[in-house]
């Protein structure tokens, strides 16, 4: 596990012109250790205090391969659609094709004895190909007194299955995705907006809705005001 | 008309025995301002005493702590506008409040404030109490039905069956009341009837209490007393008062049966409720706590006791001063507070003088059995506030379940049990006669 | 897998359905609104009971009526200046979110804050859990019906804003932490004046059981209502007091501890039944293991650095991190992701309050009218959490 950060003392003063090529850098889409990329991206794309050009200084932290007997025995039976399966500061995830993510959830469930549902939340990157939304489960099994994030990748416009039947906990999580993202799940008993008035066009969570966008026409309709604004 | 008036004043009988209508009609005035004064007063001591048990001050800017404040309640409520919801029943409406207020004061002609201070003293008089307090439940069931709304519909209904259901545990706990008018016997477990002395009567159920020489609450101890537990209890029920208070509780269905009510045509129900109160109050002390009589009228006879009990009602108002006075200098030494601080020492003032006059031997003699009358009931308003201050409500369904399946049977066994200790002599003689 | 004859909860449609919705409607039913503005709804809440006579045939929670879009706020504010931010949602218990998100973002750049701060962290969350129950015992108890507490648990509740006040210059909205530790070292006499707030408290704890624990009226109000078992709470992810009621002994505080809890001996209260009684049973004994923290942690403040070394400009490293604490209310977990910059890529707040109203239907299937209010009661819902 890594250690503490060594303070930005004077590096940073030093080193302002460097921030520029990484600033490039980061002008590509934000790849994430979990990413679907070829792995040649990985080590052009560093946490922004490790810059190759600053003196010697602890790497950050790096996704680590995690693998158990579980992890195994899915890997056997899936091989290509579980992508990755790595941890991060000491949190474990892996990453799923979509087509298999009912099943992962269910062996979870039923053969890990991971009962509940901690979150179920969605995190869009615009950048990305094919790969947009990536929804993110945290389980918790209390036998085992451990986490694990199970993502999954789609593209806008796709739909991903209903993690209600294993869950129940997942219908107003999945609800909320669907509000702020605009993805749906398929099965899912009632899936409405629901922190959103009904009539609300646009997702907010969405990279390209504005900070101070609102929905003009249902707040004139509905409110009676110019804008909300 | 003038020997009307003077001619009654040396008669030692109420006005309707008397056939004196003048009288009665003054009698009447004077209960009717009596009690709205009372109810006036009541208004200011709930919401101070429940203030206090909260630990905050309640109404203090009104007038001297707050004392003018059922005024302004009052003014407020007369000079707000007369909303009626849009699709209510506008005759059914007006009259509901009317009725419940007309049923709340037409029970007090019968309530004895002393042996003959009582507007009329009905042979059936307990049995008239009862008969129109019921008829209070139609005013409600008007009011939740003429407002056109859930709410109001869902309260009235519940109200009644409610004020319905208490009433049958209630009637059976002053049948065993009733029943002990008719014995004979001295004392706590004196038994024994005779012929016609059991009475439905007001002033005659405390006339036998006199004359058994024990209030009926201690009577066959513990039975008198379950007797009253049992109708205290049911009479909180039957007032709608917590915590029997679902059909108004605020936080479920917002105010019950009268939600739609605001301004003048709600104080009429708030007045009803205190007087209500009041009515069955009155029941509960003429019944079970001997009237008007003072404590231990032949225990402790005598003049020496007679007269320190009558120097008893003068010394509390004194007390009453005193403490205004008290507070009076404990006001802030401000320039606004000025007007106030008068106030409360002229209140006091005024209190003291009340007092002093109530001291004074004419007087105390007329003024006891009142005094100890409206004592009596003052306690019973004071456990109506505690109780609302200390505890949560009852949902519908065990607030039935009290009265219906803990009250009802209680009540039953309470008037068995009570009928056979008061025939005890009578069985026991049968049962030697019978060997 | 999805069964199209049943609802979620395993009840069996109508047949003449038409649109699937759990408020649909039928001749012998009647649908009551507890709209958005009710004196027991705690905040902006509207529920749509469907009932039968008083029964309640089923329930719908509307909610986002205090909808903010915090989340997308965090997407926009560098991480130090969306800490305030956090406050504002469960806004009875401002501590603990702050506390949350502090340490979740500490965990993603790899720092732990020192001893000292972690010693004073304590102290003054588990003084906000013990405000945050107190609030909730008096309103629970003041929609039941019992007036009184309400006001005996507000006033003892000043006590501990007083801290606050003094610590970090606001009562509710405290914003008391740092990413890295504490901003404001204690002020002098700030043990003393704890010790003193403790000594106080414990007799007013026995004050609120003397009112409610063994009143018959409360008992009949209260046992039974709303029950929920053990494993209908994991699986409708239902944590905080309401898990610990249903008997589950489960504790983020012993199960993953964080900020220096480990250090600390308190036990988990745990009830039977998972009725409305246990859980205030489980709040009230929450309480008195408040103060058992408290005092251990005030008697042992190490001396030391209160804030740790964190970058004034602070861009963690790209990944991601989920941590979460116990907050009074439940689990309240940050799924924080970043990707290099300033400011967040996505700020994911999970709500305990959220995940339990969901619980709401389950619970009062059956149930009068009057036991709603009750349940939602026990619930100890925040709406500014629920919408965020």
């Amino acid at each position: 596990m890594a250690e503490e950060h060594k303070p930005d003392a004077t590096p940073p003063a030093g080193t302002q012109p460097a921030e520029k090529p990484a600033a490039d850098v980061k002008s590509l889409p934000p790849t994430l250790p979990s990413s679907s990329t070829t792995a040649e991206t990985k080590p052009a794309v560093p946490a922004a205090p490790v810059k190759p050009v600053a003196p010697a200084k602890p790497a950050g932290p790096v996704p680590v391969p995690w693998d158990n007997e579980f992890i195994h025995g899915l890997k056997t039976v899936y091989e290509s659609g579980i992508r990755e399966t790595s941890t991060y500061l000491g949190q474990n995830y892996m990453v799923v094709d979509a087509s298999i993510l009912t099943e992962i959830l269910q062996d979870y469930r039923d053969d890990e004895g991971f009962d509940y549902l901690v979150d179920l939340t969605a995190v869009h990157y615009p950048k990305r190909e094919k790969a947009e939304f990536e929804i993110v489960y945290i389980l918790y099994s209390f036998v085992k007194n451990e986490r694990v994030r199970v993502k999954t990748q789609i593209a806008d416009g796709e739909s991903v299955p209903s993690a209600t039947a294993i869950w129940p906990t997942a219908n107003w999580l999945e609800r909320e995705v669907f509000d702020m993202f605009g993805i749906r799940f398929e099965g899912h008993p009632d899936l409405k907006r629901i922190l959103l008035p009904d009539g609300w066009k646009g997702h907010p969570l969405r990279k390209e809705y504005g900070i101070l966008q609102q929905d003009k026409e249902w707040v004139q309709i509905n409110l009676g005001i110019e804008s909300g604004q | 008309m003038l020997d009307q008036l003077t001619g009654y004043l040396s008669s030692n009988l109420t006005p309707g025995a008397a056939g004196n209508s003048l009288w009665a009609l003054i009698y009447i005035l004077l209960i009717f301002a009596g009690v709205s004064f009372f109810v006036m007063l009541m208004n200011w001591v709930e919401r101070k005493a429940l203030a206090h048990f909260q630990i905050r001050l309640g109404p203090m800017r009104v007038g001297p702590h707050g004392l003018l404040q059922p005024i302004a309640d009052a003014v407020k409520l007369m000079t707000k506008e007369d909303v009626i919801p849009a699709g209510a029943d506008k005759t059914i409406f007006w009259m509901a409040p009317v009725w419940v207020v007309l049923t709340g004061f037409t029970t007090l002609i019968v309530v004895p404030f002393g042996p003959t201070h009582a507007v009329t003293d009905m042979n059936i008089g307990i049995l008239y109490m009862l008969g129109i307090s019921s008829l209070g439940v139609l005013g409600i069931i008007m009011a939740g039905w003429a407002s056109n709304s859930h709410y109001p519909l869902m309260g009235s209904l519940r109200s009644s069956a409610q004020m319905v259901s208490y009433e049958v545990a209630m009637g059976l706990a002053i049948v065993s009341a009733i029943m002990m008018t008719s014995f004979t016997g001295y004392g706590m477990y004196g038994a024994g009837t005779a012929a016609g002395t059991g009475t439905l009567s007001m002033i005659q159920i405390v006339e036998a209490q006199k004359a058994q020489h024990v209030w009926f609450v201690f009577k066959f101890f513990p039975l008198g007393f379950i007797a009253f537990g049992i109708f205290a209890i049911a009479m909180i029920a039957e007032t709608n008062r917590a915590p029997f208070d679902l059909p108004e509780a605020e936080s479920e269905l917002v105010a019950g049966f009268h939600t739609e009510y605001s301004g003048l045509r709600w104080s009429l129900f708030m007045l009803a409720e205190y007087a209500g109160m009041f009515a069955v109050s009155s029941i509960a002390a003429t019944l079970w706590l001997g009237g008007w009589m003072r404590p231990f009228p032949n225990a402790l006879a005598g003049p020496t006791w007679d007269l320190a009990f009558s120097l008893v009602p003068g010394a509390l108002l004194l007390l009453v001063a005193v403490a205004a006075f008290y507070n009076a200098a404990r006001m802030p030494k401000h320039l606004a507070m000025r007007i106030q601080t008068l106030g409360l020492w002229g209140l006091g003032a005024v209190i003291a003088l009340v007092g002093l006059i109530m001291l004074i031997p004419a007087v105390r003699v007329r003024i006891a059995d009142i005094s100890w009358f409206v004592m009596k009931v003052g306690f019973f308003m004071y456990l109506y506030i505690w109780y609302r201050a200390t505890f949560p409500r009852y949902r519908f369904d065990q607030l039935m379940r009290v009265g219906w399946k803990v009250l009802l049977p209680v009540a039953l066994g309470v008037l068995i049990v009570t009928g056979i200790a008061g025939l005890t002599p009578e069985l026991l003689a049968w049962a030697k006669g019978a060997r | 897998m999805v069964d199209n004859d049943r609802d979620f909860y395993g009840q069996e449609w109508k047949e003449d359905r038409g649109e699937k919705s759990s408020t649909y409607l039928d001749a012998s039913e009647l649908v009551l609104n507890m709209g958005p503005q009710h004196p027991s709804t705690h905040g902006v809440l509207r529920v749509i009971l469907k009932l039968d006579g008083e029964k309640v045939l089923g329930t719908e929670c509307v909610i986002g009526y205090l909808h903010r879009g915090v989340e997308k706020i965090g997407e926009n504010r560098t991480y130090t200046m969306f800490a305030p931010y956090v406050d504002r949602m469960d806004y009875v218990a401002a501590v603990s979110n702050g506390l949350g998100y502090c340490t979740a973002v500490e965990k993603l750049i790899n720092v732990e804050a020192p001893p000292r701060a972690q010693y004073i962290r304590v102290i003054m969350t588990e003084l906000q859990r013990i405000a945050s129950h107190q609030v909730w015992l008096g309103t629970h108890a003041l929609d039941i019906g019992a007036m009184t507490p309400l006001f005996y648990t507000f006033r003892d509740r000043e006590e501990i804003l007083k801290i606050f006040e003094k610590y970090c210059g606001a009562r509710l909205t405290t914003h008391a932490f740092r990413i890295g530790g504490c901003q404001y070292e204690t002020y002098e006499g700030f043990e003393k004046e704890v010790k003193k707030v403790c000594a106080f408290m414990e007799p007013k704890f026995g004050e609120y059981e003397e009112l409610l624990t063994t009143n018959r009226i409360w008992v009949e109000r209260t046992k039974g209502v709303g029950k929920l078992n053990g494993d209908e709470c994991k699986a409708l992810g239902v944590t905080g007091p309401v898990l610990r009621a249903s008997g589950v002994k489960w504790d983020l505080r012993k199960a993953q501890p964080y900020s220096g809890y480990d250090k600390f001996e308190f036990d988990i209260p745990v009830g039977e039944n998972g009725d409305t009684y246990d859980r205030y049973m489980v709040r009230v004994k929450e309480l008195h293991q408040s103060l058992r923290i408290i005092r251990q942690a005030v008697d042992n403040i190490p001396e030391g650095p209160i804030l740790a070394k964190v970058p004034k400009v602070l861009k963690p490293p790209v990944g991601e991190i989920y941590h979460s604490i116990e907050a009074p209310k439940g689990e309240l977990g940050y799924f924080i992701v970043s990707d290099g910059s300033l400011q967040p890529y996505r700020m994911r707040i999970r709500p305990p309050s959220f995940v339990n109203l969901q619980a709401l239907d389950k619970m009062v299937r059956g149930l009068l009218v009057a036991d709603v209010v009750a349940v939602i009661g026990t619930l100890d819902i925040v709406l500014g959490e629920v919408d965020r």
